[in-house]
């Protein structure tokens, strides 16, 4: 027999982000109006596989999701796998958890990467509010159930003789809470009401989103992230040359109904977006194999919840008491964070994260810290623009953000340890979700 | 993009009836498809001397080679073709070897000519005629430069005469440089085969007896890593293909606007997509970055990357003058500048430019277009000597009328007459570019410095 040796708890190995594709995101109704949600993710798998030659590759697992979602597309991530370059025989799984999904499949596969289960993976997200599913009403839906349980013809037609015209009408989807019935863009208001954040400083947020994609854009920042998709080469919702002027000139469209003044506008909230993103993950030895770069490391990852129906914080609050659990775990304060990404949802959730994090008051009482949890210096939040600029579509958000913040930190460190520097590098990523859900997770340059 | 009237032309009634009025009637070409044999019917190889000889061992030879024997030197590897020495009557050759490099006066030409012009009438659909000669220098006796330099008139002549998708090409062999040379071999072979379909009418020089002859001709790229520029669609697209069916792992570059068609390329050939504007001032850093971190190594550069901006030159805009300028020339001359001085291409790398006839003979409203592809010939020429001391080379391939999305722009009528201005009366194809491309690409091409190959059916314009 064998000696054994002493059974400790071993290191989980390193996890990476080796790269990332997406397709430019599109406004609802534009130029993706006839492509599904498998259509997107394919073409974003497919742009991915010809960036780092994985043609004919069998991955170790692909995970991806869609929030709005047909009820064909149940195995949407396996279909959208078989139809693209890569080897039939990579596995892949379907995630949905809101406007998480992208980053919580980047968390998972990363973490199954460290236990040694997977030597690659792809994570990914798509969504598309124009190819979306539209469902008929619970009566009809009810009566042609009935229908096709009936043994007779006479069965049949009596339930049939239930349907009224107005039974007829589709049940079209919406993004509003299904216990509140409010919107998240009405939520948000609340929150926004409730921190007072202003007009002037969420139309700032939006601006320097659309400022810096559009800078990235034009440095080539994207040449390696993104792949045109029918005729669409950069995000179409980005507008170079807007101006706080012409963001000043929006009329308000959330919080209307508030005693406070309403400051929410098409401007300085996302828009209904389609569009689909992928993030190529691996091991060292898996990296080093296929001749690809660790970009960074999938350090930590920490997920919340607040009680958005009963209690006092906002739907979209989750990450102000994730991240300092997060950053907890590792002895770091925000701080030492060189790159802090916060899914720009609305202008006002960045902002009322923030405030939130900069009140000594909410530190002590709600976060159990001694004061304020901290701030954030605006030269390295959200660095090559966000959703403000981008869009949102939904699952596709969070491979957009790991994608561009890995390559970020990859560069930000090679520079740094040119320059005799060989502190490490570090970002927070920071998504919120509807159902008061958020996921935050913690990048360090490789 | 398809040619209606060559369909025509070659099926059912309308067939017979081109025929019966006398109208242009080209024909379908022989093109290249791996497994398929050189040659699809005899061979004839006239003219007499040892280089004659080894010729038609070459080329009579067993796949695998034949020992020496007398005078003859040993052929390490045979093409397997049934060869006759002297024209048989009734034979259908599919191709006649004209060995001329011993002609001392134009009476030399005569037995070998006749020998071949009794051939002409049954020689195969797609046949091949292919002289090997001597370059008539200013050093030699008038007489023998008179001969050497009256095969090229012959041969542009006779590729003229030259129906049914026959060709007729030449290879011009280098004081010094055996016939034996790879590349006076591997140029023969290419003339010979199916992959110089569209060229016709020309006489490629071999300069040097560099290169080395692959161990599979259909696998000629094994081992090698190249870039093609401008390899999103068309001729771009077919080059890529056509070296990774020969054996190269490809990086396909192209503006990241183009990146959808792009992507598709590099998941067909297998290989990588980079995105990258080629006028990018870094763009010959990134090139070399990526082929090295993603391939480990870089042989071939293929500069297919170009645009057009037509206008008469009394109306060119600036801007017109200057963008086809920047990608179509300058691009080139920067990334060639470094990779000249990376380091990192000096394993006989082989660098291989799109120039254009445009560039050559000229064409109305491309002043630009053809400054632009006339300084490709200058630059290939020029950037070849530096590249030799590593075993590499610069060749460029200047396309004529080639069926492509650019070209089916030209309005229908003068499309038409364009197609029927050469040879071959007919358009060539992406892919006929990309196989003189990936020929002069070629390991076996070593001994190519600085030329241009045209692939035009023997356009009636330029040389």
């Amino acid at each position: 027999m064998a000696t054994r040796t002493p059974s400790t708890s071993p290191t989980p190995r390193a996890a990476y982000v080796l790269g990332g594709n997406r397709i430019p995101f599109a406004r609802a109704g534009g130029k993706y109006a006839q492509a599904s949600n498998q259509d997107m993710l394919t073409a974003a798998l497919d742009g991915l596989v010809a960036r780092y030659g994985l043609q004919g590759e069998s991955i170790g697992e692909v995970a991806a999701g869609a929030v709005l979602k047909h009820s064909r597309d149940f195995n949407l991530t396996r279909e959208a796998v078989l139809g693209s370059a890569l080897a039939p025989t990579t596995p892949a799984y379907d995630v949905q958890q809101a406007c998480a999904t992208g980053l919580e499949t980047v968390v998972s596969l990363s973490n199954k990467i460290r236990l040694g289960q997977l030597e690659s993976a792809i994570a990914g997200g798509v969504d598309t509010t124009s190819d979306a599913p539209i469902a008929v009403s619970e009566k009809l839906r009810r009566v042609l159930l009935d229908v096709s349980h009936a043994k007779t013809p006479q069965q049949r037609l009596q339930a049939l003789a239930r349907l009224r015209p107005k039974d007829l009408a589709p049940a079209t989807p919406r993004t509003s809470e299904p216990r509140t019935h409010l919107s998240m863009g009405e939520h948000q208001a609340l929150t926004t009401a409730q921190w007072e954040i202003t007009r002037e400083a969420q139309d700032e947020v939006a601006l320097r989103s659309h400022q810096r994609l559009a800078a990235a854009y034009d440095d080539g920042f994207f040449d390696d992230l993104v792949t045109p998709y029918r005729g669409l080469t950069r995000d179409a919702n980005l507008r170079a040359d807007t101006s706080l002027e012409k963001l000043a000139k929006l009329k308000p469209t959330f919080g209307l109904g508030l005693d406070a003044p309403a400051t929410m506008t098409a401007g300085n909230s996302t828009p209904l977006t389609d569009g689909a993103s992928t993030v190529l993950l691996g091991s060292a030895d898996w990296a080093a194999a296929h001749d690809l770069t660790p970009l960074a490391a999938v350090v930590d990852a920490e997920a919340g919840a607040v009680d958005f129906v009963h209690g006092v914080d906002g739907l979209l609050m989750a990450p102000v008491f994730a991240v300092p659990r997060l950053l907890a775990r590792h002895g770091l304060r925000l701080e030492d964070l060189e790159y802090v990404e916060i899914h720009e949802a609305f202008a006002s959730t960045v902002l009322t994260t923030l405030a939130a994090w900069g009140s000594e008051e909410f530190g002590r009482e709600r976060l159990g810290l001694d004061g304020a949890f901290g701030t954030v210096d605006p030269a390295r939040l959200n660095v090559h623009g966000s959703s403000l600029a981008a869009g949102h579509p939904f699952a596709a958000t969070g491979g957009r953000i790991v994608a561009t913040i890995a390559k970020e930190l990859h560069a930000r460190r090679a520079s740094q340890v040119a320059a005799g520097d060989d502190s490490p590098v570090r970002a927070l990523v920071s998504v919120c979700a509807a159902g008061g859900l958020g996921l935050t997770a913690l990048l360090e340059a490789a | 993009m398809t040619d209606r009237y060559l369909e025509l032309v070659n099926s059912g009634l309308t067939q017979k009836l081109a025929q019966q009025l006398g109208l242009p009637r080209p024909a379908v070409l022989r093109r290249h498809r791996p497994g398929r044999p050189l040659l699809d019917g005899p061979a004839l190889v006239l003219g007499t001397g040892p280089d004659a000889d080894l010729v038609a061992r070459l080329l009579s030879s067993p796949a695998g080679g034949a020992p020496t024997t007398g005078e003859t030197p040993a052929v390490l590897d045979g093409w397997d073709v049934e060869v006759h020495r002297h024209a048989t009557p009734d034979v259908r050759y599919a191709a006649v070897v004209l060995v001329l490099t011993g002609v001392e006066h134009p009476d030399d030409l005569t037995a070998p000519v006749l020998a071949a012009a009794s051939t002409l009438k049954r020689l195969r659909p797609g046949g091949r005629v292919v002289t090997l000669s001597h370059p008539a220098l200013d050093s030699d006796a008038p007489a023998v430069a008179a001969a050497r330099q009256g095969v090229d008139g012959f041969l542009r002549s006779l590729a003229k005469e030259l129906r049914q998708g026959a060709t007729g090409n030449g290879v011009v062999v280098a004081p010094g440089v055996p016939v034996s040379a790879p590349s006076v071999v591997a140029a023969l072979r290419f003339f010979l085969s199916a992959r110089s379909a569209f060229v016709d009418g020309q006489l490629l020089e071999v300069d040097s007896a560099a290169g080395e002859l692959p161990t599979d001709w259909e696998k000629p790229l094994a081992g090698k890593v190249a870039v093609v520029t401008g390899a999103a669609r068309g001729i771009g697209a077919a080059i890529a293909d056509v070296l990774a069916r020969d054996g190269a792992s490809v990086v396909a570059v192209d503006v990241p606007a183009a990146g959808e068609q792009l992507a598709q390329v590099a998941n067909r050939v297998r290989g990588t997509a980079l995105q990258l504007d080629v006028t990018a001032p870094d763009a010959g850093d990134r090139i070399i970055a990526h082929a090295k971190a993603r391939h480990g190594r870089l042989d071939v550069v293929v500069h297919n990357a170009g645009i057009t901006r037509d206008k008469l030159l009394a109306n060119m805009s600036d801007d017109r003058w200057a963008s086809v300028l920047a990608v179509n020339i300058a691009a080139q001359l920067r990334i060639n500048e470094a990779l000249l001085t990376s380091g990192d291409f000096a394993d006989e790398p082989r660098i291989v430019s799109l120039a254009s006839t445009s560039g050559i003979a000229g064409n109305r409203g491309q002043t630009n277009y053809a400054a632009s592809k006339g300084g490709v010939i200058g630059m290939v020429r020029a950037t070849a000597p530096l590249l030799a001391p590593f075993g590499g080379t610069a060749n460029a391939v200047a396309p004529g009328f080639i069926e492509t999305e650019m070209t089916a722009r030209i309005p229908a009528v003068t499309r038409q007459v364009a197609r029927r201005l050469n040879s071959l009366q007919q358009g060539g194809q992406p892919v006929d570019v990309a196989e003189a491309i990936a020929f002069l690409a070629s390991p076996a091409a070593g001994g190519i410095l600085g030329r241009t190959l045209r692939v035009c059916g023997q356009n009636m314009v330029g040389r």
